[in-house]
């Protein structure tokens, strides 16, 4: 029988070594896993290498982690908002190693991982700096930079319901690098709203098929993680 | 001679989006395009982070924080939209599927040349963002910007100084004296605001200007 339920948030995430890779789903907040974020945290894992298309925002997910000092590097699109002070102070007393890359790129890095491509020829940031020293070709006449996959020891990742056999669907715009992470890391973790029978999910409309997906935990409304994080941001 | 005002910039842009387009408003400056797409034409806004049939903001009560848009603030969706992940959504930018993206610039050459991501300061955080994707994806690319920095540089510039976004990617540039076409064979004008003559702004800008 497949069980991918995780009873925990700390079970979940228990394994994940110093030195891992992680790929973080999440754009700005939205789709940002903070229950698995903060299981990462608790469990002591530092010296990680992360990637999400930004580099923190406010004082959750992403930039509490960074805030801990546990990201030794971090590849990202769009590190600088307004609310990534954690990244900014980090970046500047030079704690963190920065990989920019387009988003569109990383989108596409880690869909060839999933995908098991040995590289993809893009034609984004062909002439520019972050094209660097890459190798390039003309193909019927455009120019393309060659890029290489981005893989991931593990992702984390933010979806609405899913079920024993790790099935996923999402809600809204959390859905964002979900479901490509979950493709690209050797361990898929994904936080849900809901745990739902097998089967109840119509096939037509799961988002990401369960082969993707390692473990499920279930973070509810009701669950004790969220109520804390809930009186904490509002203690009254 | 009076400049364009941001609203009347945005509004002038909106004006030559046609009906049934799919569009990509960047960050910034553009967003504001949305407040003037002309009544009677259908037009589906597209946001990087994985929606089409994007609407307007919702009421204070109605906000969504998973319902953002590219600029990370909430955003409604329309009858008929979608949600998608992010290799779908830039493959409707890299594929050219997207017809029309407007962009902020902090440069722009006359050969269409884009710069709008990096100063180039030692001391700035880089980001791109989606920028050099939605450049060189979309079907056609418009800038639109003030033509002069507060110092009084033309952004509009023979060769751009800052770090590229794009090689050849913009088709025209919407500024607050003047709509201009941008591409291999150099600038022309399309319209300028009343007042203003191209000597007059050939001697503004350094640049010639065909008609």
């Amino acid at each position: 029988m497949i069980d991918k339920i995780f009873a925990s948030v700390d079970a979940a995430v228990d394994d994940i070594p110093d030195g891992a890779s992680i790929m973080i789903g999440g754009f700005g907040t939205a789709g940002m896993p903070d229950e698995l974020i903060e299981g990462l945290i608790a469990s002591g894992a530092r010296d990680l290498t992360v990637i999400n298309n930004n580099a923190g925002n406010g004082d959750v997910g992403v930039a509490a982690l960074i805030a801990a000092d546990r990201v030794r590097k971090i590849i990202c699109s769009f590190p600088r908002q307004t609310d990534s002070h954690h990244f900014d102070a980090a970046y500047r007393a030079g704690k963190i190693e920065l990989e920019l890359v387009p988003q569109g790129n990383l989108a596409a890095r880690i869909q060839a991982a999933g995908a098991g491509l040995g590289a993809i020829f893009t034609p984004t940031g062909y002439g520019t700096l972050l094209a660097d020293g890459k190798e390039t070709r003309n193909i019927k006449g455009r120019d393309f930079v060659l890029e290489y996959p981005i893989h991931a020891d593990f992702a984390l990742i933010k979806a609405e319901q899913g079920d024993r056999w790790g099935n996923l669907t999402y809600r809204k715009t959390a859905r964002n690098f979900g479901p490509i992470m979950a493709m690209a890391a050797k361990v898929a973790i994904a936080q849900v709203s809901r745990i739902v029978p097998l089967g109840e999910i119509d096939p037509e409309i799961v988002v990401t098929p369960g082969i993707f997906v390692q473990r499920v935990v279930e973070i509810s409304p009701t669950s004790r993680r969220f109520l804390e994080r809930e009186e904490a941001a509002c203690p009254n | 001679m009076s400049k364009l005002s941001r609203d009347e910039m945005a509004a002038r842009v909106a004006q030559d989006i046609p009906d049934g387009s799919y569009v990509n408003l960047g960050i910034g400056l553009p967003t504001r395009v949305a407040d003037f797409l002309p009544a009677g034409r259908e037009i589906v806004l597209q946001s990087e982070n994985g929606l089409l049939g994007m609407g307007p903001a919702p009421a204070a009560e109605g906000a969504d924080p998973e319902l953002i848009n590219a600029g990370k603030q909430p955003v409604t969706l329309l009858a008929g939209g979608s949600f998608f992940h992010h290799a779908d959504s830039f493959t409707m930018m890299r594929g050219g599927h997207i017809d029309i993206c407007v962009l902020g610039a902090f440069q722009v050459s006359i050969y269409g040349d884009l710069a709008n991501w990096h100063t180039g300061a030692a001391d700035a955080i880089p980001a791109v963002g989606g920028a050099m994707d939605l450049a060189i994806g979309a079907k056609r690319t418009f800038v639109m910007m003030e033509m002069f920095t507060r110092e009084g540089s033309s952004k509009l510039v023979e060769r751009c100084t800052y770090p590229l976004t794009g090689i050849g990617c913009v088709s025209r540039v919407y500024s607050d004296i003047g709509v201009f076409d941008v591409g291999a064979p150099g600038v022309r004008v399309v319209e300028l605001i009343d007042g203003l003559t191209v000597p007059a702004l050939e001697a503004m800008t350094g640049l010639s200007f065909s008609g």
